[in-house]
């Protein structure tokens, strides 16, 4: 650190790269977040137009789609009258209607990033980037790879730069071109100024310079800072740091620099005139982001008032039943919201709940014969526990064409000869007549069915990892009571409890950890289904929740499951475990489930052009698990997509409404929790989880280019930590289209139900959480428990809101389904 | 039986002809179009195959079509059909039905859903031209939709820079290929005095005496096939291009950079096997050359950690190993070979987005930490040295770029001082003069009689040369080309006795596209206030048409086979003699920086980001 007023401080300028770079990690770890995260302590209007003017993101929809949303009835008239008065006073309202509809605004931004070291270019004709970036990314792609390169990275020793001198010393090749900088890089000359020093030469500059120089490969700079927070996210650990990656490319561009000026060329503060301005001075705003913002709300309301009009004009006394066959839970997921429609219609008597996929239960789990662990809780909780899989009768299954002998000369000539044309029949068969293969990723592989857990734990002292192994019986009963209590499961249970886990499968998709649950850290939740089950089956546990007013009766059994989002198939846990009357229930529960997922599969399929929605549900449910193991399919399933909303209350608020799959039902019984102690778990889990989920296909939506992954047809999968385009691109974060298509960019909609001071009261005891809220980054509607009225989160208090949209109604969801592609608005449905 | 092989040329013509003509947004009907012409290829080339098997498999020759004729000239199209021509048939629609199916759902929704199965057709109809190609130039008819339809796929993704870059790279190391054939075809002329057909080269009395009374121009044009063949399958010191091809969706990379497209080298090589059969320093320089590509693209391809170019480095070692079996004169190995790994790459590039998965979890079950074996100083060494000039796969990319387009490009600025009006005026009274002096021989001196050709063909590569770094004015660079045509027309016409109509052939299709394209450039130029050569501009998503309409004009102008001009161009050839090596040099130079040229102004005017358009842009480096 230095002590004399420097201009440039290293340390501040790492961390500010560090808070703006994607914060995405490697693709086995794919966990939604907010892209914008970085911009999140300010108001979202405001933090959008600054990340356009300053990085050149396209945040919103341009106003060209919002009209031609308009003209399509996406966005109704009278909202926008309602949205503008608002906004604008009564008596301006008219001119800024007139303006969203007709005036004239030219979409040309200049971003300030990238400027100042586009004027190699101008001044010198080189392309720095070109000379420089392929090399670069070889580099950092070799030295952080995983396994793919048959060789790997030979020295090891430290950290990037030290590996790299070690390589470097002894070789008599360079990574250099020119005598000068690699004896400077021998030399141990890493220092950032006097790198700078020579490069651009003022101070006032340096900032500028390297956030331009970053963000020309934000891909791998945001993957190196974190990896260097979170050097874990590597099974293969690699130590690296982003200073690392900047004093690398700075002698890169000196070398380059100096490769072809020779020693004469001057810094670039000669050429940088006018753009002295630091990169972060306020953007101003335009009339152009004021109509784009009253278009963006006007987008949103549109929706959010017919679903806030359901909510409220439904029978209030619509009852739980009163004798129930049996209860599920299932996570809050979007995914799992017309499963339960279904199951509820298909099966009158039964109650469907959900939580967070990980049901309150947080550990590590090592499977058997893993040589590490995963962990299975929502990201930011740091598990003090280990769960193992034992006694596995389950085999890696091997596949020759992915193994890398074929790449070899000499067993390439013999694999190319032999298994070359095993692979035109395996080709063929995969594609006239697709099957589960070694190369599809499923969740049903992440637990053994057979396998027993290491559920209780018998010794406290005896650690693993620095872990304990399983959980005591108290351990136990506080997480089965947290979880039941939180949603507002306490007595009235029915003879078979089902806790439904939830991953999906896929083949030809680096993404696939991003399709599984998402309060797992992107794996499935088999596991800890099946933990809880096994916790709360045990009598001891049921003995103490007693004690904590929570009933569950001798004749109550749990049965863990796993619900694959994209086949629609489920598998149950420890089956033979139950017998008598609960096995006959349980197996003809299990013909209704079949039924359940084939409704369900059928709605799915509306969004797929390929498949008749018309046909029967069985007959499309084969089609889409043949999708699940196509090669040829990227899109297996839908995931998030079209995601809008967040109900946290009871089944009462949401049963009888069409949601269209498009919210995370979060189960919660305001009535056991006067306090909200439930309430607020609930909401710091919702807020990041689906509010990070809900952004991150906002702003893939709207900016696929920069702010998502592109088309994933051209993808290249790099080290198995990302993707790129082509061998020289940089490395792609965010969504690829193909997931994001048919997403509608509206923010979340947080619907809870309870009285509006307990939950502002709750909401500010987490300042975390309250930034997402009161920053609007997420919406928040808060339906009073006894009288069903509704009121606005606005400004840090809740204002009542009057819904204007009429609710349509509909005979069944078939109907509505069978019909149409495209999203289709809240209906109630009468049966 | 033998016209039969009408089908194989006819099908995927009509298929990509009905594609052409089809709505964009019917996308089901156009991928039902490409798969049925692949799948009826296919199906008609088995049943053929099973009567052709049974009928003692003869090599089939189709009548020759007569294209121009003149006095001692005779162009043909050609077609032939052997076992090579089978099994390269055989693999390829096999693969095409496959992958076109496969496309069908895998570009659901994609924007240019039909330019790909349009250019993938167009593909076809090159590689099915190349491989029943009877006569040389039949071949280059192929050859060259080879090469163009590559480019179309590579930049398949036109808004992206890299895309763009690459494909223009490829293409251009393609060109070099065709230098290649364009002299090996060159001095066949006067090695056979005719336009030679494969079919005659099994006749080994021929092959035997032409060669015997000239060896070195056998020699001569074996080694400038090989430079052809070594461009094409991605051979030392050009294997940096493969890799850099993969940037179209999977499929397409799959088909034509995994296995079709890159094995054609090789097939080439098979071809012309019964000509350089007996010159055995020859076999030993493709063998030697094989055995250094295998050699280091296979240390390359073990230092790669992305997948897709792992498996093309680990493909062209493979190629190497290829051609020395073809050296050796192990045809049946080599076609075994090359079906193999075209199989083999087709399937691990298409399934290469589920390594993460699996190797990931073989990752997690298989784990063992970096071992530290003690190793001696010297080999560590050894073994850093050769880790490090991997990962920079040996300079091949730099090397390319710093002594072939960085020569090119320096002596083009040399005379970039050079003011527009000054060339004008100097190239329009040489070319004036030139004519006129033409029909008066008295007027040049006599010194300089021998050589006015080869000067009046330097000059030519000058303006193309200009044309190739020009930067500011597009019509300018459009224009020299048109004039640099007109220069090897007055070169050729200085050399030997080119009449009027020979001239005419040549030029009628210059001046056709030429027109079209200058008054497509005069159009785009009043709508555009942004209109140089100084970046990408990416009109072509404004303009679908233009584009469309400036690229047909290209091919035109480079002498393409769509216009006479390609056969002018081989007429231009049959007029230059066989001692005269750097006059024909450079117009085959000429020509072959000409195409690439245009390519360069079709890119830097309708390809790349689209100027226009600030947000939601691809970054450059993606």
């Amino acid at each position: 650190m230095e002590i004399n007023e420097s201009l440039f401080s290293e340390h501040h300028v790492l961390h500010e790269l560090k808070h703006y770079l994607p914060a995405q990690a490697p693709l086995k770890d794919f966990i939604h977040h907010n892209t914008l995260h970085a911009f999140q302590s300010e108001k979202f209007f405001n933090a959008l137009q600054r990340a356009t003017g300053i990085f050149g993101f396209k945040t919103l929809l341009s106003v060209d789609e919002y009209r031609e949303l308009f003209h399509q009835s996406k966005i109704s008239s009278d909202i926008i009258a309602k949205v503008a008065t608002e906004k604008k006073g009564a008596r301006e309202a008219g001119k800024w209607i007139e303006k969203m509809l007709h005036a004239r605004y030219r979409h040309q931004v200049t971003p300030r990033i990238g400027r100042l070291r586009s004027l190699w270019k101008k001044n010198y004709h080189i392309d720095i980037d070109n000379d420089i970036q392929p090399l670069l990314f070889r580099v950092l792609c070799n030295y952080l790879d995983q396994g793919i390169a048959m060789w790997q990275f030979p020295e090891i020793k430290g950290s990037f730069l030290e590996s790299l001198l070690v390589l470097e010393q002894n070789s008599y090749s360079s990574l250099f071109r020119t005598r000068e900088i690699k004896e400077m890089f021998l030399d141990r000359k890493w220092e950032i100024k006097p790198l700078l020093d020579q490069l651009v030469g003022d101070e006032s500059l340096y900032e500028q310079y390297l956030f331009d120089q970053q963000f020309a490969h934000q891909g791998w700079s945001g993957l190196v800072a974190i990896i260097e927070s979170n050097p874990q996210t590597l099974l293969d650990t690699r130590k690296i740091t982003l200073r690392e990656l900047i004093v690398f490319e700075l002698l890169f561009e000196l070398d380059t620099l100096n490769y072809h000026f020779g020693p004469v060329w001057a810094p670039l503060q000669k050429f940088a005139g006018s753009l002295r301005k630091p990169l972060f001075e306020p953007v101003e705003g335009t009339e152009a982001n004021e109509v784009l913002a009253l278009w963006q709300e006007a987008f949103e309301w549109t929706f959010y008032d017919t679903v806030l009009a359901a909510i409220v004009h439904k029978e209030f006394n619509n009852p739980a039943p009163q004798s129930k066959s049996f209860q599920a839970m299932f996570c809050i997921d979007d995914r799992e919201c017309s499963l339960r429609r279904y199951m509820e219609k298909l099966d009158g008597s039964c109650e469907t709940f959900g939580t967070p996929g990980f049901f309150g239960v947080e550990f590590f789990y090592k499977p058997e014969h893993g040589k590490f662990t995963t962990k299975l809780c929502p990201a930011p909780v740091t598990p003090k526990y280990l769960i193992k899989e034992i006694d596995s009768t389950h085999k890696h299954e091997e596949d020759l064409h992915l193994t890398k002998h074929s790449h070899s000369l000499l067993s390439g000539w013999l694999i190319s000869q032999t298994l070359g044309f095993w692979s035109a029949l395996r080709l063929f068969f995969n594609i006239f007549k697709p099957a589960m293969s070694p190369a599809t990723a499923t969740s049903f592989r992440h637990m053994d069915q057979f396998a027993k857990l290491t559920i209780e734990c018998t010794d406290i002292n005896e650690k693993e990892d620095g872990l304990q192994i399983g959980f005591t019986i108290e351990e136990m009963v506080n997480r089965a009571e947290g979880l039941l209590k939180s949603i507002g499961l306490v007595n009235d249970f029915a003879p078979l409890v089902y806790v439904i886990g939830h991953g999906s499968s896929s083949v030809n998709n680096p993404h696939y950890s991003a399709y599984d649950c998402g309060a797992c850290s992107g794996r499935p939740g088999s596991v800890n289904a099946r933990v809880i089950c096994q916790m709360m089956n045990d009598p001891r546990v049921k003995e103490g929740l007693k004690h904590r007013g929570v009933f569950i009766p001798e004749t109550t059994r749990f049965v863990a499951g796993l619900h694959d989002t994209t086949r629609d198939e489920f598998m149950f846990y420890d089956e033979e475990l139950l017998n008598g009357e609960w096995e006959q229930k349980h197996k003809s529960n299990k013909e209704l489930f079949e039924k359940v997922l084939d409704e369900n599969a059928k709605e799915r399929s509306r969004r797929f052009e390929v498949i008749n929605t018309s046909r029967s549900a069985h007959k499309i449910h084969n089609r889409i698990k043949i999708r699940s193991v196509s090669l040829f399919e990227p899109r297996p399933e839908l995931n998030h997509a079209t995601n809008a909303l967040c109900i946290i209350g009871r089944r009462d608020l949401t049963r009888h409404v069409f949601l269209d799959r498009r919210s995370f039902l979060n189960s919660y019984n305001y009535a056991i929790d006067p306090e909200g102690r439930f309430l607020l778990p609930i909401l710091r889990a919702a807020a990041p989880v689906c509010g990070g989920i809900n952004l991150e296909y906002f702003f893939s939506r709207v900016d696929n280019q920069k702010l998502g992954a592109g088309t994933k047809l051209p993808h290249n999968v790099m080290g198995l930590i990302g993707v790129a385009n082509g061998i020289d691109g940089d490395l792609r974060p965010g969504l690829p289209s193909q997931m994001i298509e048919v997403h509608d960019p509206l923010r979340l909609l947080t619907i809870v139900e309870h009285y509006p001071d307990v939950i502002l009261k709750v909401l500010k005891s987490s300042p975390e959480t309250y930034e997402w809220f009161i920053n609007e980054w997420i919406h928040l509607v808060a339906v009073h428990p006894d009288n069903g009225t509704l009121s606005y989160f606005k400004e840090g208090a809740f204002v009542p809101y009057q819904t204007i949209s009429e609710v349509e109604v509909a005979e069944d969801a078939t109907s509505l389904i069978e019909n149409t592609e495209d999203n289709i608005t809240v209906h109630l449905i009468k049966n | 039986m033998d016209s039969i092989i009408h089908f194989f040329v006819f099908i995927p013509l009509a298929g990509f002809l009905i594609s052409l003509f089809i709505p964009e947004r019917r996308e089901f009907i156009i991928s039902a179009v490409a798969f049925t012409t692949a799948g009826l290829n296919f199906t008609v080339l088995v049943l053929l195959t099973f009567v052709w098997i049974v009928n003692g498999h003869p090599s089939l020759k189709l009548e020759e079509l007569v294209l121009y004729k003149a006095d001692g000239y005779l162009f043909t199209l050609n077609f032939y059909f052997d076992k090579i021509s089978c099994v390269y048939l055989f693999v390829g629609s096999l693969l095409t039905l496959m992958v076109t199916v496969y496309s069908r759902y895998y570009l659901h929704r994609e924007v240019g859903y039909k330019r790909f199965f349009n250019t993938i057709l167009f593909f076809y109809i090159g590689y099915s031209i190349t491989v029943l190609s009877g006569n040389f130039e039949t071949l280059f008819v192929g050859w060259e939709i080879l090469g163009i339809s590559s480019f179309l796929l590579i930049a398949f993704y036109r808004n992206r820079y890299l895309p763009v870059k690459n494909g223009i790279k490829v293409f251009s190391i393609y060109r070099i290929g065709d230098v290649g054939m364009l002299l090996a075809m060159w001095l066949s002329h006067y090695l056979w005095h005719e336009n030679i057909k494969f079919i005659q080269l099994n006749n080994y009395e021929l092959v035997h005496e032409h060669i015997q009374s000239h060896s070195l121009v056998g020699v001569f044009i074996s080694l400038m096939l090989l430079v052809a063949a070594a461009a094409k399958s991605a051979q030392l010191p050009f294997s940096s291009w493969l890799p850099r091809a993969m940037e179209g969706p999977t499929p397409s990379s799959a088909i034509f950079y995994g296995s079709l497209s890159v094995h054609i080298g090789v097939f080439l090589l098979l071809r012309t096997f019964n000509f350089w059969e007996h010159q055995y320093s020859v076999r030993v320089i493709i063998g030697l050359l094989g055995f250094s590509t295998s050699v280091v693209t296979m240390l390359i391809a073990r230092v790669q950690s992305s997948v897709k170019s792992q498996i093309a480095y680990a493909s062209a070692s493979q190629i190497g190993l290829i051609f020395i079996e073809v050296a050796l004169g192990f045809e049946n190995l080599a076609l075994v070979h090359f079906a193999g790994n075209a199989f083999l790459r087709t399937y691990q590039l298409l399934v290469s987005p589920s390594l993460v998965s699996y190797l990931i979890r073989e990752q997690f079950y298989e784990f063992t930490p970096h071992k530290h074996d003690k190793v001696p100083q010297w080999l560590t060494k050894i073994y850093h040295s050769v880790y490090l000039l991997s990962m920079k796969e040996f300079n091949l990319d730099r090397f390319l770029s710093k002594y072939l387009w960085s020569t090119l490009k320096t002596i083009g600025q040399r005379v970039n001082y050079l003011d527009y009006k000054l060339v004008i005026g100097i190239y329009g009274t040489v070319l004036l003069g030139g004519f006129y002096t033409l029909y008066h021989k008295q007027y040049i001196p006599g010194f300089l009689q021998n050589y006015m050709s080869l000067i009046i063909a330097v000059l030519g590569l000058v303006l193309v040369l200009k044309s190739f770094v020009e930067r500011r004015r597009p019509q300018m660079a459009w224009l020299l080309i048109i004039m640099n045509h007109c220069f090897i027309l007055l070169a050729v016409s200085y050399n030997d006795h080119f009449d009027a109509e020979h001239a005419m052939v040549y030029l009628s299709g210059v001046f056709v596209s030429g027109a079209v394209g200058y008054f497509t450039l005069r159009k785009l130029k009043k709508s555009e206030t942004r209109f140089d050569l100084d970046k990408f501009y990416g009109y072509a998503a404004k303009y679908k048409t233009m584009a469309f309409v400036f690229l047909v004009a290209c091919l035109g102008l480079a002498g393409f086979p769509i216009t006479p001009t390609y056969i002018g161009e081989d007429l231009i050839f049959s007029h230059i003699h066989q001692n005269q090596l750097l006059f024909a040099a450079s117009i085959s130079v000429s020509l072959i920086v000409d195409g690439i040229s245009l390519i360069r102004i079709y890119s830097r005017l309708f390809l790349g980001p689209y100027v226009h358009q600030t947000l939601e842009t691809p970054y450059r480096s993606s």
